[in-house]
């Protein structure tokens, strides 16, 4: 196929026939289509599985959104997990209120709580806000075992759960697919560029009398939307709620995701959190092995592919060779 | 009293983990986040070594000190100086080294590998026994800890101030170019300092481990309190680590004689969180100041 549709300016094409149309929406169509069928070609295990790396997809979209566009790498991902699921989870044990009642709620109050939280941070760039965000899971684990609030160390149980697996699975799977383009849009209006301005030189940006602060906190408030209906909708997947919701994994996936997927495109952290959740459950039967196994595959991203897979493969989609034969 | 010479002790046992992780990170602004998995595996070495090979205690702790600068030296030689100035990716690199490290140790029955399960792995005092000071009994070990830790403070700040191999490793942290048109090889400037960083993770868990059990968990926490000392108390100064480890350590004591050990990990997680929210830049740095924050 002639592919020089696309014109050398990034993103902007001269549409001329439906053949390249249909070039730019195969990709798109694909992810939806492929992401809206998978689970009825899974058991009920899978479909399990493809609920958890849903989450981790709504988390990987929030760091790279804040790693790539802000400029605030957050290792906290955690925190935004914890308080939309103790939320959640409170309501629906302490109130009665229905899971699909609850989670709404709670991916807006978490949203709230989590960034109030945060806000003193904001000030702080690179590896400060790295580190403090790091710490406000740990923190907040600590708290609940001193006070033991909440359940203490071992949670609450029997939680309501949400009504069928399918809509467990296809509520997850929409938000992500409307999380995804919902974030491509918004980094393209105003408020992205202001934002990605933010973070190759936020004093310019000051400058131009522009209040980083305040777009900041709008910024972060998107990503802990993602993470607390993330959150939100773990207590209720598992009807269970505890300190490990507050884990390192919730941390830790995220960045792995969107190293391997390529940083800033926004897909590719989504596309490599649902490569790596089913790669790590494959895992489980090696143990701690796993975790290892893991951690060679980020390593070899980093060090060999740092741009990560999305990146690459668009590249090579983009590209149109024409070959002579002599 | 009791808090006094406890606090102190325990004052000290931070300075000796956050020793290393100051001298790469702080001083060479080389971040070597498998810091708390060396301290682990050099424990760990060191038991197996006296144990399984029956080494004499000296010995084997030499021998597991040359290849934790060993373990140092590779990670910048075939990892790291492929992402100098990517700072994220420099942090997500030597973090995923130390989970392969700390959780490499876990594994067991893979080739007569026995692993690391259960808390019976302890490394013997160096001399047994222990004295009144101030009215408390105190270990020999203990009073080790105070003198190695005193010792190897003093020595650094020596080193990086006086010697030219410290003056180096201030200047690749200070501006890369000028130290190499100067004639400093950064590369190996780095890598001998991460080499360093790491035999001085070792010789902090050699020194600290006998008090305790050697578990894989210890690496997290070994790698926060260092990051959390060498920041507190500003990048580059070593009386602000001291500083730092002084505050946190007596916070930590102080916290648990007034509210119950329930509440030591809470003071600890919430102090650090504080000073670096008021104060980012460390509370001696005179570094960066400014960069560090809007």
């Amino acid at each position: 196929m002639d592919r020089s549709i696309k014109v050398r300016t990034e993103g902007l094409y001269a549409l001329s026939s439906w053949t390249e149309m249909l070039y730019l929406i195969l990709p798109r169509a694909l992810l939806i289509v492929g992401l809206l069928t998978l689970p009825l070609l899974l058991d009920m295990y899978w479909q399990r599985v493809l609920c958890a790396a849903g989450i981790y997809a709504l988390l990987a979209l929030g760091f790279d959104l804040l790693a790539e566009y802000v400029g605030l790498v957050c290792l906290g991902g955690a925190f935004f997990i914890g308080s939309g699921g103790y939320i959640s989870g409170l309501l629906n044990a302490h109130l009665g209120w229905s899971a699909l009642f609850c989670i709404p709620i709670a991916t807006l109050g978490g949203a709230i709580f989590s960034t109030l939280v945060l806000i003193p941070a904001l000030r702080l760039r690179g590896i400060y806000f790295a580190i403090i965000s790091f710490m406000f899971p740990m923190f907040a684990r600590y708290i609940i075992i001193a006070l033991s609030i909440f359940g203490g160390t071992e949670g609450i149980s029997a939680l309501g759960t949400l009504p069928n697996v399918w809509t467990e699975i296809y509520l997850i799977l929409v938000v992500v697919i409307i999380a995804l383009f919902a974030i491509r849009r918004l980094v393209n209006e105003d408020i992205g560029l202001i934002l990605r301005g933010i973070k190759d030189n936020d004093q310019a940006v000051k400058a131009s009398g522009i209040n980083i602060t305040s777009y900041k906190i709008k910024a972060v408030f998107i990503a802990s939307l993602l993470g607390s209906f993330g959150g939100a909708y773990l207590s209720h997947l598992y009807g269970w709620l505890g300190i490990s919701l507050f884990a390192m994994d919730f941390s830790i996936l995220p960045i792995a995701a969107s190293v391997m997927g390529g940083m800033g495109t926004l897909a590719g952290p989504v596309l490599g959190a649902f490569a790596l959740t089913p790669l790590s459950e494959a895992l489980r039967g090696f143990g701690q092995l796993r975790v290892v196994i893991y951690c060679f595959i980020l390593i070899g991203f980093i060090v060999y592919k740092p741009e990560g897979l999305l990146n690459y493969f668009q590249r090579k989609y983009h590209q149109f060779e024409l070959w002579e034969t002599v | 009293m009791d808090i006094l010479v406890y606090g102190t002790v325990n004052s000290v046992t931070f300075a000796l983990i956050a020793l290393g992780f100051t001298l790469v990170y702080g001083v060479s602004r080389i971040p070597n986040f498998a810091h708390g998995s060396i301290y682990v595996l050099v424990g760990f070495l060191t038991y197996s070594f006296i144990n399984d090979l029956t080494l004499n205690y000296p010995l084997a702790v030499f021998i597991s000190l040359i290849i934790a600068s060993i373990i140092g030296l590779i990670i910048y030689r075939f990892i790291l100086i492929r992402l100098r100035g990517l700072p994220a990716s420099e942090i997500i690199a030597s973090f995923a080294v130390g989970l392969i490290i700390l959780e490499g140790l876990r594994l067991q029955g893979i080739g007569g590998f026995k692993g690391f399960i259960g808390p019976f792995y302890m490394l013997p005092n160096f001399i047994e026994g222990k004295v009144c000071i101030l009215g408390v009994f105190v270990n020999y070990q203990r009073l080790i800890i105070i003198g190695a830790g005193l010792a190897m403070i003093v020595g650094m700040s020596i080193f990086t101030h006086y010697t030219k191999l410290g003056l180096s490793l201030r200047a690749i942290a200070q501006d890369e170019h000028a130290a190499m048109m100067l004639g400093v090889n950064s590369d190996r400037t780095a890598m001998i300092s991460m080499s360093i960083g790491s035999a001085l993770a070792g010789l902090a868990a050699v020194t600290i481990l006998p008090l305790g059990n050697i578990t894989p968990e210890m690496g997290y926490h070994v790698l926060i309190y260092a990051l959390a000392i060498c920041i507190i108390g500003g990048l580059g100064s070593w009386w602000g680590a001291v500083f730092a480890s002084f505050l946190l350590g007596f916070s930590m004591k102080l916290s648990t004689a007034l509210f119950g050990a329930m509440w030591e990990s809470v003071v600890l997680v919430g102090t650090i969180i504080f000073i670096l929210l008021v104060k980012p830049s460390g509370l001696l740095g005179k570094q960066k100041e400014f960069e560090e924050r809007v």
